[in-house]
């Protein structure tokens, strides 16, 4: 594994920032380099919300992309800014709950996944993020569940702490999604 | 200690605590403004001096005040908020008290944004302030080398009687990278011989930086030149990249320099004998390093966050010998590391002389992407 780039990306309290620190915990955990760094401007305060997590064995360099590998995006904005800009061979997971088109890029691995609507059926309309990050991890085993639930486990605040539960019903929510989504 | 995944002004303002800061003084500005919150939170919990003041102005004075008692002090904040401090650091570095200034710098000038820039570099590097004196500037590149920086910060300022500058970007204090804090130091309990601290059965420590006797001044003004010069021969800091081998150098300093750091890499394994000269002090400037650089390499590529300050610290030493390309995004852009490895790709096909200054080829080629991206 030479360097892995993830965006997630969407609506501001979507969680997307909370969903790329598990992600950036779960490295730290598994003695891998990574960096987290967030969008911070004016648009935390309403509108669209970014960060960039880059994982790697080697000492990173730039923690910013243009071109990620893989991109979780939560809302229409988000698949319409990044789909041009993923890697080739790379991946996009995008909220279809939240917009109504195809993806056009053929060269990327992409998936279709009504993180909302999956939310709501088990009850936690917040976890659509953590639903993607399920998905994630099983297109892309690059952290797997375990890993990632253990980072939760061990990093989560403890005033949070019994929302595990449902953070890791949803994240297995997508990745039975994916897994049956992809065959 | 092991490492923890630490947020960039979170991570530096837990360095100062552990480097034994007794007091701080700020005053609140993105995007750095993590910095003053934790500060916030845990110096009262330590009995430890913490004062949101009314403005800068007031805070870089209270710094001034407190330094002059031999404690640790400091502050913190970003581009508009060291320009409204710049008398105040003049104060201190006539009066040759300690003081640590972070600065997390923004897009500008003016208001600006809040972007990440290192716009800043003139006014942190030559001074800033008015009058002679020379700022030491730490530029660290990566959340533990600016914990390991704000530590060493102190010891410089203390050793030096000197302002110590530690400046990074917006990218810096915002980002998480996994980062080992040290341990807590010991707090002194002996004050420095200068320090007023009150002088009862001892002749009075006068700490100022008024010399109506203009003979005066000039006599403080070369002791202030000689501890520079001996700053120049102890403290330069930098950091080398793939240099062996070099045809082409670049030299950058802090977030510049790690996205130029992954283009290098992709450049390598292309064939392009590239490699990087990352400055950790920019004052005091790794001159003679460069000096040799000059002699071995074909070509040096200069890439900043601004319209290209450094780049003047690079002619002076380069002086011609090799020619000097330069590469920069402004205003709060930070360059992507595909960018920077097509300058790499330019610059080693493109072997042409440079004459006069390297900025009116960039300042074309920028505005026709900038053009580009808008269409």
């Amino acid at each position: 594994m030479k360097e892995t780039s993830i965006i997630i990306s969407g609506f501001g309290g979507q969680g997307t920032l909370f969903a790329g620190q598990v992600l950036a915990y779960t490295a730290l955990d598994n003695d891998l380099e990574v960096t987290w760094i967030p969008s911070y401007g004016p648009e935390m305060r309403g509108g669209t919300a970014h960060c960039t997590v880059i994982l790697s064995e080697e000492r990173i360099g730039s923690p910013i992309v243009g071109n990620p590998d893989i991109v979780l995006a939560l809302n229409l904005p988000s698949v319409d800014k990044y789909e041009s800009l993923i890697t080739s061979g790379g991946m996009l997971i995008a909220n279809s709950s939240l917009f109504n088109r195809e993806i056009e890029r053929e060269d990327i691995t992409s998936l279709l996944i009504p993180a909302n609507k999956i939310a709501e059926e088990i009850g936690m309309a917040r976890l659509a993020n953590m639903i993607m990050v399920g998905a994630m991890v099983k297109l892309n085993p690059i952290l797997t569940m375990e890993m990632v639930k253990a980072g939760l486990e061990e990093h989560i605040p403890k005033r949070h702490r019994k929302t595990l539960p449902g953070n890791f019903e949803a994240m297995e929510k997508g990745f039975a999604f994916a897994e049956e989504a992809m065959g | 200690m092991t490492k923890e995944l630490l947020k960039g002004n979170e991570a530096f303002a837990e360095a100062a605590i552990r480097a034994g800061v007794e007091g701080f003084f700020g005053y609140p500005i993105t995007p750095s403004t993590e910095f003053l919150e934790h500060m916030a939170r845990r110096m009262p919990q330590l009995g430890r001096a913490f004062v949101q003041a009314e403005s800068e102005v007031a805070a870089i004075n209270m710094v001034y005040g407190a330094a002059c008692t031999g404690k640790r002090v400091m502050t913190a904040s970003s581009s508009p908020g060291l320009s409204l401090m710049m008398e105040g650091i003049s104060y201190i570095a006539g009066t040759e008290v300690p003081a640590v200034i972070v600065n997390v710098m923004r897009g500008g000038p003016g208001l600006g944004n809040i972007a990440p820039s290192q716009g800043d570099y003139y006014q942190m590097v030559k001074g800033g302030g008015h009058g002679d004196y020379f700022p030491i500037v730490l530029a660290p590149a990566s959340v533990q080398e600016a914990i390991d920086s704000i530590a060493m910060a102190f010891d410089l300022a203390e050793k030096y009687l000197s302002i110590v500058h530690v400046i990074v970007d917006g990218n810096m204090g915002q980002m998480m990278e996994p980062a080992e804090l040290p341990p807590m130091r010991e707090i002194p309990t002996e004050s420095p011989p200068w320090a007023v601290t009150g002088a009862k059965d001892r002749d009075p420590n006068i700490l100022t930086s008024i010399y109506i006797d203009p003979v005066e001044e000039e006599v403080t003004d070369l002791r202030l030149l000689k501890r520079w010069k001996e700053v120049e021969k102890n403290e330069v800091r930098y950091e080398e990249y793939a240099l062996e081998d070099a045809e082409m150098a670049i030299v950058a300093f802090g977030t510049s320099a790690r996205v130029a750091s992954s283009s290098i890499r992709d450049a390598r394994e292309e064939g392009i004998k590239v490699g990087l000269l990352r400055p950790i002090t920019l004052a005091p400037y790794p001159e003679k390093r460069l000096d040799e650089i000059s002699e071995q390499v074909e070509r040096i590529l200069v890439i900043e966050m601004n319209s290209g300050m450094m780049l003047d610290d690079v002619r002076r030493v380069v002086q011609g010998r090799v020619p000097i390309e330069f590469y920069g995004r402004m205003g709060g852009i930070t360059p992507l590391p595909d960018e920077i490895l097509d300058e790499i790709r330019r610059v080693d096909t493109n072997k042409t002389e440079v004459k006069g200054d390297p900025r009116e080829a960039w300042m074309a080629r920028l505005e026709k992407n900038i053009m580009g991206e808008d269409k």
